[in-house]
């Protein structure tokens, strides 16, 4: 298939169109407009709806509601949007509804900025909303990647009937990148016959719900939604590494920050120091065991991340103190250079090469 | 022999948790009775509210949706914006509409939202355990009002139908209550009539039952309905708002 | 012409004895019976003279749990 260029945000709308998705609802927030502006465009021509909603809460429960209608369903935000989304989230894992939602992420606390960052990690990985759940999160590189991945996202969803988070930043929405859109693997997709469509007189009234007075019965669906999320960890996690057998330091980064610890690499490969990367694209379920592939010798694990350092929980779990744990970040839509990461690099090996 | 009155097939058989005397049964069964009469049940999807009707979801005989608290009717425009040819309703209280939920409610009629809502204003939150609502009246007694409502503190209580009634893409907008077996009767064509202008794709629809809550209220049954007649009916006049024009 | 007759059954067990319905009994014939306990713990409603129902289904519009069915003869 021929490759098109793109920016990101509208690469997003047209992969998702490319997974059968009609349906958006969203609120305007810089840097991922252009993804709604791209929506509003196209899917009325498909027979599709956009709709501007009054709010990211208001949209997210738009969201809950066609999900719930069986439904292919998107919303997307950036970071102080996405904090408003959480209850709908919480509500969707609870109630166990597929749908895809996007993250570029800005700056924050707060209003923050609108330059870009990975400060919604916690966010994204550990819950923003209340209870034991869990999203997938899905972080693209690149803006090929970004459109495979929202196609896949939501199979996935549909498989697990789980929210899907993909968890970009204002560089990938911005950017413009040759992509082609390309059939993902094959997934044995359960029918939707849980949603609520009308009985027509035939079944029984189907009932979209999150809430378990009794502690014994959601105790048993708190211990479902476990086991579910054991399954997915087992089955859907997806990491790319590079040299990890042989680098004297490694790099954990993943995101738009992992291209750049790249070139940072290429520059530390041609002065002769041997360095390896692992980038988790699902941050979860995380790629712990990928780090146990790590040579014996490896002097520390640099975490590179466009925040004060929330990817390192993880690096630190998967590690588990075998290796000095480093962090190198900026802030703030800050982004770093190669050349502070070379920097960083060289100080973790001391020298000797 | 004929039957003049039996359950609706509108309701399950599954036993309201609702107090003794709590109008919120009758209001149930009006709306299983227009769903049922208008041969819309089997495309009905409800969205039940958080609240004390927050497990009416197990009530109503069709299709139904929890949402969060207020957030009723945005999940109702995501499903009817994925299924027009469906019946979509909301059932709310004043807490979950009038309160938490105003953003949610005022857009739903902005946007002329094809959606029918019942909203139950019973002055006071119930499930919470008599907590003051936004409707709750001056002077009446709450648990988070505990001298009764004073309107310098809290501001008079809202009148959700008047409000509701200056949004253009709100088109039919009534209040009334079930007080009495003519007011039911009165309530019922009401509900019939809102949930019409939906089948007749016209827009956005609201009836408002100004209900009872004796637990809260600390009445009888029978008291708690005249203690609305006497207090509520003069705040909150009884009547039609709004009906669609002959262009809409 | 006759006098309208009519007929009301409670399902007595669902009754939560709120006494809405003998509120609006035009011929009085509903009360809550004080002798008796049902399933959920209340005084049901009951109708002990039956031949002096009309079929109005006031009680019936007034019931919040629907356990009354009306007929007329």
């Amino acid at each position: 298939m021929r490759k098109v260029l793109m920016k990101g945000n509208e690469a997003i709308g047209a992969a998702a169109i490319e997974a059968g998705c009609k349906y958006f609802f969203g609120y305007p927030i810089t840097p991922q407009s252009e993804l709604p502006e791209y929506m509003a465009r196209e899917l009325p021509k498909i027979g599709g709806v956009f709709l501007q909603a009054e709010s990211e809460i208001a949209a997210i429960n738009m969201v809950y509601g066609a999900a719930g209608s069986g439904v292919r369903v998107m919303t997307s935000s950036s970071s102080p949007g996405m904090a408003l989304k959480q209850e709908g989230i919480s509500y969707m894992a609870g109630a166990e509804l597929p749908c895809v939602i996007v993250n570029i992420m800005r700056g924050g606390p707060g209003l923050g900025g609108i330059q870009p960052s990975q400060t919604d990690y916690f966010q994204a990985t550990r819950g923003g909303g209340n209870g034991d759940y869990r999203l997938v999160v899905l972080a693209p590189a690149d803006v090929q990647e970004l459109v495979d991945l929202i196609i896949e996202g939501f199979d996935i969803a549909d498989q697990y009937r789980n929210p899907v988070m993909i968890l970009g930043d204002g560089m990938i929405g911005q950017m413009m990148e040759p992509v082609e859109f390309k059939e993902p693997k094959k997934r044995d997709l359960p029918e939707k016959d849980w949603a609520t469509t009308g009985t027509e007189g035939k079944r029984k009234p189907n009932i979209i719900n999150s809430l378990y007075l009794a502690p014994e019965e959601l105790e048993k669906h708190n211990i479902k939604l476990q086991a579910k999320y054991r399954e997915i960890k087992e089955k859907e996690v997806k990491v790319q590494s590079y040299n990890i057998e042989d680098g004297d330091v490694v790099i954990a980064a993943y995101g738009t920050t992992s291209r750049i610890v790249k070139t940072a690499i290429s520059q530390l490969e041609r002065e002769g120091y041997k360095v390896g990367l692992i980038r988790p694209i699902t941050l979860w379920p995380y790629p712990y065991e990928e780090f146990q592939k790590i040579n014996d010798e490896c002097k520390g694990i640099l975490t590179v991340e466009m925040n004060n350092g929330q990817m390192i929980d993880d690096v630190k779990i998967a590690v588990e103190g075998k290796y000095p744990v480093y962090f190198y970040g900026r802030t703030g839509g800050m982004v770093p250079t190669p050349d502070e990461i070379v920097k960083k690099v060289k100080e973790i090996h001391g020298g000797e090469i | 022999m004929t039957v003049v009155f039996e359950k609706t097939k509108g309701l399950t058989d599954v036993q309201t948790h609702y107090c003794p005397g709590c109008t919120h049964g009758i209001v149930h069964r009006l709306v299983g009775e227009a769903l049922e009469e208008l041969g819309v049940l089997d495309k009905a999807i409800g969205v039940a509210p958080v609240g004390c009707a927050v497990l009416a979801y197990n009530y109503f005989n069709c299709d139904m949706h929890e949402a969060a608290h207020g957030r009723a009717p945005a999940v109702a425009t995501g499903i009817k914006r994925v299924r027009p040819e469906n019946f979509v309703f909301t059932y709310q209280g004043d807490g979950d509409l009038a309160s938490i939920g105003t953003a949610e409610i005022v857009h739903v009629a902005h946007r002329g939202e094809k959606i029918s809502t019942i909203f139950i204003n019973n002055a006071i939150y119930g499930m919470t355990g008599g907590q003051m609502a936004p409707t709750t009246l001056i002077g009446q007694k709450a648990t988070t009002a505990p001298l009764g409502r004073d309107e310098a503190h809290s501001g008079k209580p809202i009148k959700m139908s008047e409000l509701l009634a200056t949004i253009d893409g709100a088109k039919f907008v009534e209040r009334v209550t079930v007080t009495t077996p003519g007011h039911v009767r009165k309530a019922k064509k009401a509900i019939k009539e809102c949930f019409k202008l939906q089948i007749e794709g016209k827009g956005f629809g609201i009836v408002e039952v100004l209900s009872t809550c004796p637990t809260n209220w600390g009445l009888t049954p029978e008291e708690s309905l005249r203690w609305l007649e006497e207090n509520m009916i003069p705040y909150y006049p009884l009547g039609s708002f709004k009906r669609p024009k002959e262009d809409d | 012409m006759a006098k309208a007759r009519g007929r009301v059954i409670f399902e007595e067990d669902l009754c939560k004895g709120c006494g809405l319905c003998v509120s609006v009994c035009p011929t009085k014939i509903i009360s809550l019976d004080n002798s008796t306990i049902n399933a959920k713990g209340y005084h049901p409603a009951i109708v002990i003279e039956m031949d002096k129902c009309i079929g109005c289904a006031n009680c019936a519009m007034m019931c919040p749990d629907v356990v009354i069915t009306v007929e007329r003869y």
